[in-house]
């Protein structure tokens, strides 16, 4: 169980569901871990700047993340979070480990740009 | 613009800060807290904690929850995820103001801001992090089953980490800048008879190389100087913690390595500015040792406010 503020994705259909009805999407796959923890604290921060952008977190060890840990996007990733990034449910940009809230932003930025 | 007054702000939520909250309220200090990030600091990320007197083993989330509940039990108030734009520590009574125009007025002030894990700056770092390089082996340590990986570091958390590591890696090398180990030697013994693990001493590395993911470190002698190449499939680096002391220069008295300088009742060079927990000078860094501080801290405070000397 991840213990953050923001909303959760049990299933890989919520995911998909989301990601069709939503034109940017962002979603934090990870655990409760010091990589994980700082990113989903910057997603806090930023959700509401970004009112455009719909913020998620989805729990790394859920057989249902299978959805994201074998996404093409994250082929070489060792390092949790997976941090992905959908536009019009496509992934349009996915890092793996700890992003500073600024990088986060950046990427929100260029990626999602209103 | 609103503005509150209160009798102490403490700047941090770590186990320090938590604490100052608990004796603070509970001795009817109104205390508000404010945090960067979530309540409880760095413990959130410990996996397992096993030397907290009085706890047998608990979660650093969970010891974490339980501190902020006593905080919000005894009134003091908290507010996380906010930004410090500005501080005036210097006048009486004292400002803070956040970064969404919010300004509070204080009559005292503890800091507590923690520290964050120290990165080693060298070329293929920030490139491969995630690709191969990471800081948690709690974290990313399956992704490296069966596979040869270098821990930099000496202290507790590197060899700590080294013997956890071995569950996954086929061979751990521990790169280590000294020839002695800053970690306790009960832990360096462990370390030493484990088949999985190797030690490079007076090293360090100058570079990570690789293509997609990291293949090999550059493995320097500090001594001689001489530089080799080291294939490994991941590189985990534990070289100590950095105070988030950043926002405080020019604000109170540091050493040159960041960390506030204090007093024994843990009060800065400023009348009524205590600080304690990581981002202060010490030798040990603890939970404990933060609780400690933050208890002196808030006694300090509670003894000024009731003989008035505010």
């Amino acid at each position: 169980m991840l213990y953050t503020n923001l909303k959760h994705i049990e299933t890989a259909n919520e995911l998909k569901k989301i990601i069709g009805e939503n034109e940017n999407v962002m979603v934090c796959c990870g655990r409760m871990g010091p990589m994980c923890v700082p990113v989903y604290a910057a997603m806090e921060e930023l959700e509401p700047e970004y009112p455009h952008v719909k913020f998620y977190d989805m729990e790394f060890d859920n057989p249902e993340a299978h959805i994201i840990r074998n996404d093409p996007a994250c082929r070489g990733f060792m390092g949790l979070p997976f941090t992905m990034y959908y536009k019009n449910g496509k992934v349009v940009k996915a890092t793996s480990s700890i992003q500073t809230k600024e990088q986060i932003k950046a990427i929100l930025d260029s990626e999602f740009a209103k | 613009m609103s503005t509150t007054i209160f009798d102490t702000i403490v700047i941090g939520a770590g186990p320090a800060g938590l604490t100052a909250g608990i004796y603070l309220a509970r001795s009817k200090v109104k205390t508000l807290i404010l945090s960067d990030g979530m309540a409880g600091g760095q413990i959130i990320l410990t996996h397992e904690i096993a030397n907290y007197p009085g706890i047998e083993k608990i979660s650093g989330y969970q010891l974490a929850a339980v501190m902020k509940k006593q905080a919000l039990n005894f009134g003091c108030e908290l507010k996380t995820n906010v930004r410090i734009a500005s501080l005036d520590l210097q006048s009486t009574p004292k400002t803070v103001v956040l970064a969404d125009g919010t300004s509070y007025t204080t009559r005292t002030v503890i800091l507590a801001p923690g520290g964050r894990p120290r990165m080693l700056n060298i070329p293929g770092e920030e490139e491969f992090k995630g690709r191969g390089v990471s800081y948690c082996a709690t974290c990313d340590g399956d992704f490296f089953t069966s596979k040869e990986i270098v821990v930099v570091g000496g202290g507790n958390s590197a060899i700590e980490e080294s013997i956890s590591l071995t569950k996954y890696a086929s061979k751990v090398t521990v790169v280590h800048q000294f020839d002695y180990f800053q970690a306790f030697p009960y832990i360096v013994d462990e370390a030493k008879q484990n088949s999985k693990i190797h030690f490079v001493l007076n090293s360090t590395l100058s570079s990570i190389y690789g293509k997609d993911t990291v293949e090999g470190v550059i493995i320097r002698n500090l001594k001689t100087g001489e530089e080799k190449p080291c294939k490994t499939d991941g590189v985990f680096i534990f070289i100590g913690y950095l105070p988030n002391t950043e926002f405080l220069k020019g604000h109170v008295a540091m050493n040159h390595a960041g960390e506030i300088l204090v007093d024994k009742n843990m009060q800065t060079n400023i009348d009524g500015v205590y600080a304690a927990g990581d981002c202060i000078e010490k030798r040990y860094r603890q939970i404990t040792t933060a609780v400690g501080e933050a208890t002196i801290a808030a006694l300090a405070i509670i003894e000024r406010i009731h003989q008035n000397h505010l």
